[in-house]
């Protein structure tokens, strides 16, 4: 009866690593700052992107009747040490959005315009890119640095 | 001068549990009763003076006492009180002393209960969660400490420890940042203590097996003595699960319950693996096999209990659950490797004593597909843990950052659970030992038959979705062989014992507990499948601003917005409510209010949605926006979430099929 049985785990194998790799394939995000989407151009349109900016406040549009967001993002580095080294996320955030050489993308969500949507606050999108050059996000994450970030109370004043 | 007894209490605890190690081992290499009787009086100790630690600081945090940096961070004056101490969870430091408090509490349970019955076993289970319990404290006291106070220096810097440094001065904040609105809620204050209860009474039967390794005891006498525990463990993280998933469609406000976080998957990761140690220690008590499988899993189940925690409380994965960064993170790793590779080399030294005692010999029967349960659970875990490590990997090896979201796990183990489902059908009517193809299908056809009418009558009536229509196929033969099983039991009863049918169906539970409540719970993991089918596939959202008066249409609701008004609540929230009526059709069913509670001190809106919730569906109103003065006015997202209460429905009868396997059975001989 051994046989049978080798071959019954054999077939859950192929059938899990069947599983995980065609998955894998087909919902796959790629992690991209700003600089990166730029630099693969082309290559970077029709994937599934999660992509990391800084949001430039005055260029938050949103129209209330058909739901549409538009802004821009700066580009701010993924990587957690060099935001440390730089002087932290707020710190970084806001030097992105002052820098106007900063390279930047523009952004068009269908949706309920975020509390968190401010000047300054860090965006996490995942969409994809359109071959106009616009970032299409299907979700939309925010975080604000600023709010639980110090570990020291302030000084009594 | 309470924080210096509180940490005063957690150091002396330390050393008592490093004393219990050593007298333990050192009593039972040199079978001295009395040093190894003084470990059990030592870990006895531990217990008393770790809730004294914790009251401490359940004190400090319900009496302000902002100069504990832990108090500061976790509390707010405008807090209640009841979530003052609750908070004793809401952040590192304290969770990690919650942990410790619950494993001393177990294991002075499993010492003071049947010691002498169990004397060979017990040293060896105190080593086990000596070790445990020793690796937690020594978290608290070197790194996470809670009982940190502020102090100014001269210069005018606030730093923290736990005594006066030299030349500074007592710094006490007037108020504090406060508990993440987020967590204020009442399944926050339960679903973190139900997966540590869960994470941490599966080490107990863990610490067994361990006891039964070194001791070399091959027979199932450490499953016996730990089947309640596991049970209860496996109860607790269910229970775990289940609330933080009702506590995120409470509060998360995005219509959904579980989004495979990572953090969220290492909770489930040792459940996978409980769940299949639930079901094969079964096969070693009746067959005498999976013996060496049932000490992978249980190794297996501690590691990732040990990774779980770990990924909740080390900030090493981004997630809504993750606290701050931490230095704690290689101290896991290394005390994960260590027990790990430790209890994985003492498995192969007693390899050869854990041979089975019979050979698995037929593809089909019960013992079989018992092994191909475990496989599937072992299968749904791989995929599970590759998509954990699968950023980690990507970026490691091809420096490009690539993660797999909710529709990898969707898509990667959706069959894997349709095939755990169809052995959930299948397992039941199957026979120990020799069984053929044709006995089982024999067995299988007429709840077959019946469960295909249901999904012909589901695909005219209701849906034409295929996978719902599998998905319905498979929990409705799981449901027919179920209630088959328990209708043939109750029927046996009444000719046997001349029962009439409720007391039949009483006396059925109490002959075999751990069966019929098994039932009860396969039934309600049917139940729970409803509900996931449900809100999985047919979920319908609209979203809309609206005027006053105006109305948003949905799956034949029509929600019209009446009114909005805004006012201060007790606790200091801003909360701006808003008026909905539903009507279906020209029917009018009631109203609905969703609101919006803001934290001034937080700075942060809490969404709360209004719920009409009934076994057909559950109409989720979010009020999302709303500007005071101008015409557009409010802004509402609408979710229509099919069968989802199905979901909550089959998790209360979980817990009771549960209590019914894991409730004390009465000690009789006259029936063996």
């Amino acid at each position: 009866m051994r046989p049978k049985f080798i071959i019954g785990g054999f077939l859950i194998l192929a059938a899990v690593i069947y599983l995980i790799v065609s998955s894998t394939q087909a919902s796959a995000e790629y992690f991209m700052t700003v600089d990166e989407v730029h630099a693969e151009g082309e290559n970077a349109i029709g994937k599934t992107l999660r992509v990391s900016g800084a949001v430039i406040g005055d260029t938050i549009q949103y129209n209330p009747q058909t739901l549409t967001l538009t802004f821009e993002v700066a580009h701010v580095t993924g990587d957690n040490s060099e935001i440390e080294a730089q002087g932290g996320l707020a710190e970084v955030l806001h030097q992105a959005v002052t820098d106007p050489t900063r390279s930047r993308l523009k952004v068009i969500y269908n949706g309920v315009k975020p509390d968190l949507l401010t000047n300054e606050a860090q965006a996490i999108m995942t969409g994809r890119l359109e071959a106009d050059g616009v970032f299409y996000a299907e979700e939309l994450l925010l975080k604000c640095p600023t709010r639980y970030e110090e570990a020291v109370p302030e000084q009594a004043g | 001068m309470l924080a210096e007894i509180g940490f005063g209490v957690l150091v002396f605890t330390f050393f008592l549990t490093l004393y219990t190690l050593g007298a333990a081992l050192y009593g039972e290499w040199k079978r001295l009763d009395a040093v190894v009787e003084s470990a059990r009086q030592a870990m006895l100790l531990t217990w008393p003076l770790l809730t004294l630690s914790a009251l401490t600081l359940i004190y400090l945090l319900v009496n302000n006492s902002y100069q504990v940096s832990f108090v500061y961070e976790v509390t707010s004056r405008s807090m209640p009180a009841y979530l003052k101490a609750t908070a004793l969870w809401g952040g590192q430091a304290g969770s990690l002393v919650f942990w410790a408090w619950l494993m001393s509490a177990f294991t002075s349970l499993v010492a003071l209960r049947k010691w002498e019955r169990d004397r060979e076993l017990l040293p060896w289970v105190l080593v086990v969660a000596a070790v445990t319990l020793a690796f937690f404290l020594s978290l608290i006291v070197f790194f996470e400490n809670p009982f940190l106070r502020y102090w100014q220096t001269a210069e005018g810097d606030i730093i923290r420890a736990v005594f006066q440094p030299a030349r500074t001065l007592p710094f006490i904040p007037s108020d504090g940042r406060g508990l993440n609105p987020l967590l204020r809620h009442p399944g926050m204050i339960i679903h973190p203590p139900m997966l540590y209860l869960g994470f941490v009474s599966f080490v107990i039967p863990y610490a067994f097996a361990m006891a039964a390794l070194i001791t070399n005891r091959s027979d199932d006498r450490w499953i016996h003595l730990t089947r309640r525990w596991t049970l209860w463990a496996w109860l607790f993280l269910s229970l775990g699960l289940v609330l933080g998933g009702r506590w995120a469609y409470d509060v998360l406000g995005w219509g959904g319950y579980w989004a495979w976080d990572p953090v969220e998957i290492a909770a489930f990761m040792p459940w996978l693996t409980g769940t299949a140690f639930l079901h094969s220690v079964m096969i070693q008590e009746k067959r005498g096999m999976f013996k060496q499988w049932n000490m992978i899993l249980i190794i297996l189940t501690y590691a990732l209990v040990i990774f779980g925690t770990f990924l909740t409380r080390s900030g090493v994965l981004s997630s809504v659950h993750a606290f701050a960064q931490s230095a704690i993170g290689p101290m896991f790793f290394g005390f994960i490797a260590l027990t790990f590779f430790s209890s994985v080399g003492l498995l192969i030294y007693r390899w050869e004593s854990l041979k089975a005692d019979v050979e698995i010999k037929s593809l089909f029967s019960r013992e079989s597909l018992f092994l191909f349960n475990n496989l599937l659970f072992m299968s749904v875990l791989v995929v599970c843990f590759w998509g954990v490590l699968f950023p980690l990997l990507s970026e490691l090896f091809t420096n490009q950052k690539v993660t797999v979201g909710p529709p990898f796990y969707e898509r990667a183990t959706a069959p894997l659970f349709a095939a755990l489902m169809f052995l959930m059908g299948a397992a039941p009517l199957s026979t120990w030992g020799s069984a053929s193809a044709r006995t089982i299908g024999r067995a299988l056809w007429k709840p077959a038959v019946a469960a295909a009418l249901v999904t012909v009558v589901l695909f005219f009536t209701y849906s034409r979705n295929g996978i719902a229509l599998i998905g319905f196929f498979l929990i409705a033969l799981v449901l027919f062989v179920t209630l088959y099983e328990f209708w043939r039991a109750v029927r046996a009863r009444r000719k046997a014992h001349r029962e009439n049918i409720f007391s039949a169906f009483w006396n059925l539970f109490g002959r075999n507990r751990r069966r019929y409540g098994g039932y009860v719970v396969h039934i309600s993991m049917m139940l729970m499948a409803i509900g996931i089918l449900g809100i999985e596939l047919f979920q319908k959202e609209t979203q809309g601003t609206l005027a006053l008066h105006q109305s948003l249409v949905l799956d034949g609701y029509r929600l019209e917005y009446r009114d909005i008004a805004r006012f201060p609540a007790p606790d200091s929230r801003e909360v701006t409510r808003a008026v909905v009526n539903v009507y279906q059709g020209e029917r009018y069913l009631g109203q609905l209010y969703p609101r919006i509670d803001y934290y001034p001190e937080a700075k942060q809106n809490m969404t709360i949605p209004g719920q009409r919730p009934t076994l057909r569906d559950d109409l989720y109103v979010l009020l999302v926006d709303w500007e005071p003065a101008s015409a557009s006015g409010a802004t509402f997202k609408v979710y229509v979430n099919p069968l989802v209460n199905w979901l909550w429905l089959g998790s209360l009868l979980f817990f009771v099929g549960i209590l019914i396997a894991a409730w004390p059975e009465r000690e009789r001989r006259t029936e063996s």
